[in-house]
């Protein structure tokens, strides 16, 4: 129906995402009748997401004329905006920041750098920022999760710790049983990913292959190679950020730092 | 200050100079000096929120203070690894926060973090001297709040601590396991060279089982003395 309405495909884009706006805001009214409001972050979320990826789409189509090797700055400046807002979910550990944008550029940027080398990803912009980007967003979410359990399991055992502390232990090994149970329990929505794939959900990149008409079977198995490459990605973050993220918790002279407000 | 010619009785083990910690703008711990003497029983005595607890938390080091300083056999504790500070000052708290295992794991596990292993015998020997003897095999998952906090005490002194750091260990106890390692307590400062601070709010306990008392309120130490002088209402 929209197809015989608008003749663009920026104009039929945007009527889209009206109607699937629209579509979250009934579904905001009808939360309402039973009390659950959302309707300012839904609507700011939706505002937000919208503006977000049409700056993204058209910085894209900028880049399609750029040369290749731009793209290394985009996939940087993700990378720090990466480690800044998955920081955000250590709240009161010091240098977090630096981190988790330690971790997320060696886990995504070493999985993206290995891969692009090996022909995996082709060096072309429309292909290396797309699954770059899918790989950097991973790492970041892994990387929050990781340091947000982690800051929930030290303020939950801050008198364990503290204990270990006064009996001569140091404060790496004070915490290494909760980086640990972090470490794991940031990794259950990647391992999960790959579990399901293909049962459960087939996620974007496959469904714009298909789209755009390519082998299916080879649609399939590349969107395999990327949640492969997320779960590697992810993997790294959060073994090198809850191994980094340890110390941290302690002052130089060895002091739990890390305390509930 | 290291007294080396002193007789051991009167020898100054511990001294802190106008030691204080300022926490969110108030002052927990306010311009304490005092002197602990080699083989006694200390109590700190006040209500809660008086600075007893943060006070001896400043000791062992396990909050930094923001003025003065720690002096530990005449050395400013600044001087001393966190490590073997904390291995020196041992402590026991309110909770006895036992890891996950049996009783000799426990008491295994602070000299595993310098590398040594515990020797059965010197095991059954702390636990004989806890009153726990018998109970190196059992999890501690089933021991009474009583035997908990001994297993507590046995632990720290598996380190061979210089001094033990007592912080409210009855509080948490019904009457009669209050009773028995108070009197625990004092047997071991008896029998021991050990020295002791006892950080409590029940004024009666100390009074029963203190050498000298110290009494604090709002972060400041107001008396010091006898059991008798300090605690006579």
């Amino acid at each position: 129906m929209l197809k015989s309405l608008f003749h663009t495909q920026v104009s039929l884009g945007l009527a889209q995402a009206a109607i699937a706006a629209i579509l979250a805001l009934a579904v905001v009214l009808l939360a309402r009748r039973r009390n659950i409001n959302l309707e300012s972050d839904t609507a700011v979320a939706l505002v937000r997401g919208i503006v977000q990826i049409v700056i993204v789409g058209s910085v894209l189509a900028l880049l399609l004329k750029a040369p290749r090797w731009s793209s290394v700055f985009l996939l940087a400046g993700m990378l720090f905006a990466a480690g800044s807002i998955s920081a955000r979910r250590a709240k009161n550990i010091p240098g977090a920041r630096r981190v988790s944008t330690l971790a997320i550029a060696a886990g995504a940027g070493s999985v993206t750098a290995i891969m692009t080398w090996a022909g995996v990803i082709d060096t072309a912009i429309t292909a290396l920022i797309p699954v770059g980007s899918m790989i950097i967003a991973n790492a970041m979410n892994t990387n929050g999760l990781a340091l947000n359990r982690f800051r929930s399991e030290v303020l939950a055992h801050a008198g364990e710790i503290e204990t270990a502390l006064a009996l001569g232990a140091a404060p790496d090994a004070t915490v290494n049983r909760y980086a640990e149970a972090s470490m794991q329990a940031s990794l259950i929505p990647a391992i999960d990913n790959l579990r399901s794939l293909g049962i459960v959900w087939i996620p974007g990149l496959m469904t714009g292959m298909l789209l755009s008409g390519a082998d299916p079977l080879y649609a399939a198995i590349y969107q395999f190679v990327v949640i492969a490459m997320i779960l590697a990605s992810s993997g790294l973050t959060s073994l090198l950020s809850t191994l980094m993220i340890r110390s941290r918790a302690f002052s130089p002279a060895e002091q739990l730092i890390l305390k509930g407000a | 200050m290291t007294g080396v010619d002193q007789p051991e009785a009167s020898r100054v083990i511990l001294r802190t100079d106008h030691l204080g910690r300022v926490a969110d703008g108030v002052a927990i711990v306010n311009d304490v000096s005092l002197e602990v003497f080699h083989g006694e029983l200390l109590g700190i005595v006040g209500a809660s929120g008086s600075g007893k607890s943060s006070l001896l938390r400043l000791l062992n080091r396990l909050d930094e203070p923001t003025s003065g300083t720690v002096y530990l056999d005449g050395i400013d504790y600044t001087r001393i690894a966190p490590r073997e500070l904390r291995r020196r000052l041992g402590m026991v708290t309110q909770r006895p926060f036992l890891f996950p295992g049996t009783v000799a794991s426990n008491l295994q596990f602070g000299p595993q973090q310098r590398g040594e292993v515990l020797p059965d015998e010197t095991i059954d020997s702390l636990l004989r001297q806890v009153g726990m003897d018998g109970f190196a095999a059992r999890d501690v998952a089933n021991l009474s709040g009583g035997e908990q906090q001994r297993v507590s005490l046995a632990r720290a002194l598996a380190n061979q601590p210089q001094m033990l750091l007592l912080d409210e260990p009855t509080s948490a106890l019904d009457e009669d396991a209050k009773l028995g390692v108070e009197q625990l307590i004092r047997e071991l400062a008896t029998a021991s060279s050990r020295t002791f601070i006892l950080v409590t709010h029940d004024r009666e306990q100390a009074r029963r089982i203190c050498d000298r008392v110290g009494t604090m309120e709002r972060g400041h130490l107001t008396h010091m003395g006898t059991p008798q002088e300090v605690l006579r209402a």
